[in-house]
């Protein structure tokens, strides 16, 4: 890894995210939705609680599509205009390119997240919240984005067609979601108690219900960077394989 | 130096480079030739690190291409076939982007991109983005982006396709310009490029070699080669089979016109006896010229399959 040529590779891609007017369609959308799903889904108001629970318990559904449309132009369109050949053939190394791309999207998640502060100021506006449990509500929810992003940079590695790409980042994000409801574990009452808990511990439903309840466990922040780091590796793996192709 | 070592890659149900081994020392501007498909693109893939080769290895200036791709990649620069670039960055961004890329910062780094500029003349088009512009200037872009840090080897894939007459001249003028003590390996199927830029020619067939040498050597191996054209002043009867008395005539083509095409009986200096001779016969000649031979005669000759002979 070298810090160096990843920061020239993320700047570029949020360069080429920020091109066009899509990212802010995006980011302007994102902010709606956000708003949409908290005041009026999430009954913010009539909870009459000074938190943001009503805000981050969205936070999963929201990212299910918007992660996808995120990652989904990391591989796909290099592979699909040939420009993969001129990335791959200038000495940057694959490591650097697949973490410098996938933390241009990560910090592209990243604005998105950040903009959603009025949301915040409204909140303590109204009354006195307790802004660690928002911070580390902020915290966790920006690395289940990292998760959804890795895995959607697996599928873009993966195809040369966005929209593939992004319709397989949607179903394998939406199972590592679900995988925690009783509805998918009772799918497994056959399996011996050990892979239950597997598939139970792999859910990211569950963990984010703690998460946005303010409860920052250090287990649930080593699964999302492990979900990131297997996810960037795989990705890693499918370039070098299928990078000419 | 470049040293291609018994380079095979195959895909899936066909060997697309088949064994091949060549060097190429500095200041040689190699042409890179065959037919489409014979494995002129995959051959540069692989020796610029693009695609792992199935067996064999490429070096370059020492660094082991397959071991160490980086190393080997920091000292090349390729223009992919095509000329793929990022269509919604500007030139400028886009040009900048390379030249972090190779390490370049500062005033070195300015310096560096307004010399490419100029070399390859993008001055007009720096802010526009690169899928607005033509496809000469995208080209050129390309050609811009694998100049950047000055490499000792330079690696073009088909850079004068598409290009109208005048910018391939200028292309090819660049490519001369740059060649003093660089290492410069260009494909094409353009062989009139090679005669105009190349110093040695490569061609091969079905992933394998087939010739390899300097562009008039291989000029020489085609039967036009020495082959006298002349064209009469007017028409004399049974021109064709007087032609063919002369002692070292082995054949004669009527090319029509009044024009014909006569091949040697072997090589040696042969056009004062044909002038001679046409004198003593007092025919009035409006055009004699002696034929160098034909580059694209020998491309056919050993490129052409079976099945097209």
């Amino acid at each position: 890894m070298n810090t160096q040529l990843i920061s020239i590779v993320t700047k570029r891609q949020l360069h080429s995210y920020f091109a066009t007017p899509i990212a802010y369609v995006f980011i302007l959308m994102f902010l709606v939705l956000a708003g949409v799903f908290t005041f009026y889904l999430g009954h913010f108001y009539e909870r009459s609680q000074a938190d943001l629970s009503a805000f981050f318990n969205f936070h999963p559904w929201l990212y299910l599509f918007f992660m996808p449309a995120i990652a989904m132009g990391l591989w796909a369109p290099e592979r699909q205009m040939g420009t993969i050949e001129l990335l791959m053939t200038l000495p940057i190394g694959h490591v650097n390119a697949v973490v410098g791309k996938f933390l241009a999207a990560w910090l592209f998640a990243g604005i998105a997240l950040l903009l959603t502060f009025p949301i915040w100021m409204t909140v303590a506006y109204l009354g006195d919240p307790d802004n660690g449990v928002i911070l580390a509500g902020y915290i966790g929810s920006w690395l289940m984005a990292g998760s959804f992003l890795a895995i959607g940079s697996c599928m873009s590695v993966c195809s040369k067609n966005q929209i593939v790409a992004f319709i397989f980042t949607v179903v394998v994000c939406f199972v590592f979601m679900v995988s925690g409801v009783p509805m998918v574990l009772d799918a497994f009452g056959w399996a011996p108690q050990s892979v239950i808990d597997f598939v139970a511990g792999l859910s990211m439903l569950s963990r984010f219900e703690a998460i946005a309840r303010g409860v920052l466990d250090i287990r649930d922040v080593i699964y999302f960077v492990a979900m990131m780091v297997f996810w960037l590796y795989i990705t890693f793996i499918m370039l070098k394989k299928n990078q000419a192709k | 130096m470049i040293k291609v070592e018994n380079l095979t890659k195959t895909f899936e149900n066909f060997t697309a480079v088949n064994d091949l081994s060549f060097e190429v020392a500095p200041g040689e501007v190699l042409g890179f030739l065959g037919p489409n498909g014979a494995g002129k693109s995959t051959t540069m893939k692989m020796i610029t690190g693009f695609i792992e080769p199935t067996a064999g290895k490429v070096t370059v200036c020492g660094e082991s291409v397959q071991d160490y791709p980086q190393a080997a990649q920091s000292i090349m620069g390729y223009l992919p076939e095509g000329a793929p670039a990022y269509g919604e960055m500007t030139v400028a961004n886009f040009l900048s982007f390379i030249a972090d890329v190779r390490g370049l910062k500062g005033s070195e780094k300015t310096e560096r991109i307004e010399t490419v500029v100029a070399q390859v003349e993008l001055e007009t088009v720096l802010n526009k983005p690169i899928e607005t512009l033509s496809k000469g200037f995208a080209r050129r872009v390309g050609l811009a982006q694998a100049i950047m840090h000055n490499p000792k080897i330079l690696i073009l894939d088909e850079p004068t396709d598409g290009l109208d007459p005048n910018q391939k001249h200028q292309v090819r003028e660049l490519i001369k310009g740059l060649a003093k003590d660089k290492i410069v390996i260009i494909s094409t199927h353009i062989l009139e490029e090679v005669s105009a830029v190349c110093s040695r020619a490569l061609i091969i067939r079905q992933g394998q070699k087939v010739l390899d040498g300097k562009p008039d050597e291989l000029e020489r191996q085609s039967r036009y080669h020495n082959a006298i054209c002349l064209q009469l002043e007017q028409d004399h009867e049974d021109a064709q089979s007087q032609l063919e008395s002369i002692e070292q005539v082995a054949s004669v083509e009527g090319l029509g016109d009044r024009t014909f095409m006569l091949f040697p009986t072997d090589g040696g200096m042969w056009l004062p006896e044909v002038v001679r001779w046409l004198d003593e016969k007092a025919w009035v000649v409006e055009n004699i010229h002696l034929e160098k031979g034909r580059l694209d005669d020998v491309f056919r000759q050993v490129t052409a399959d079976e099945s097209t002979q």
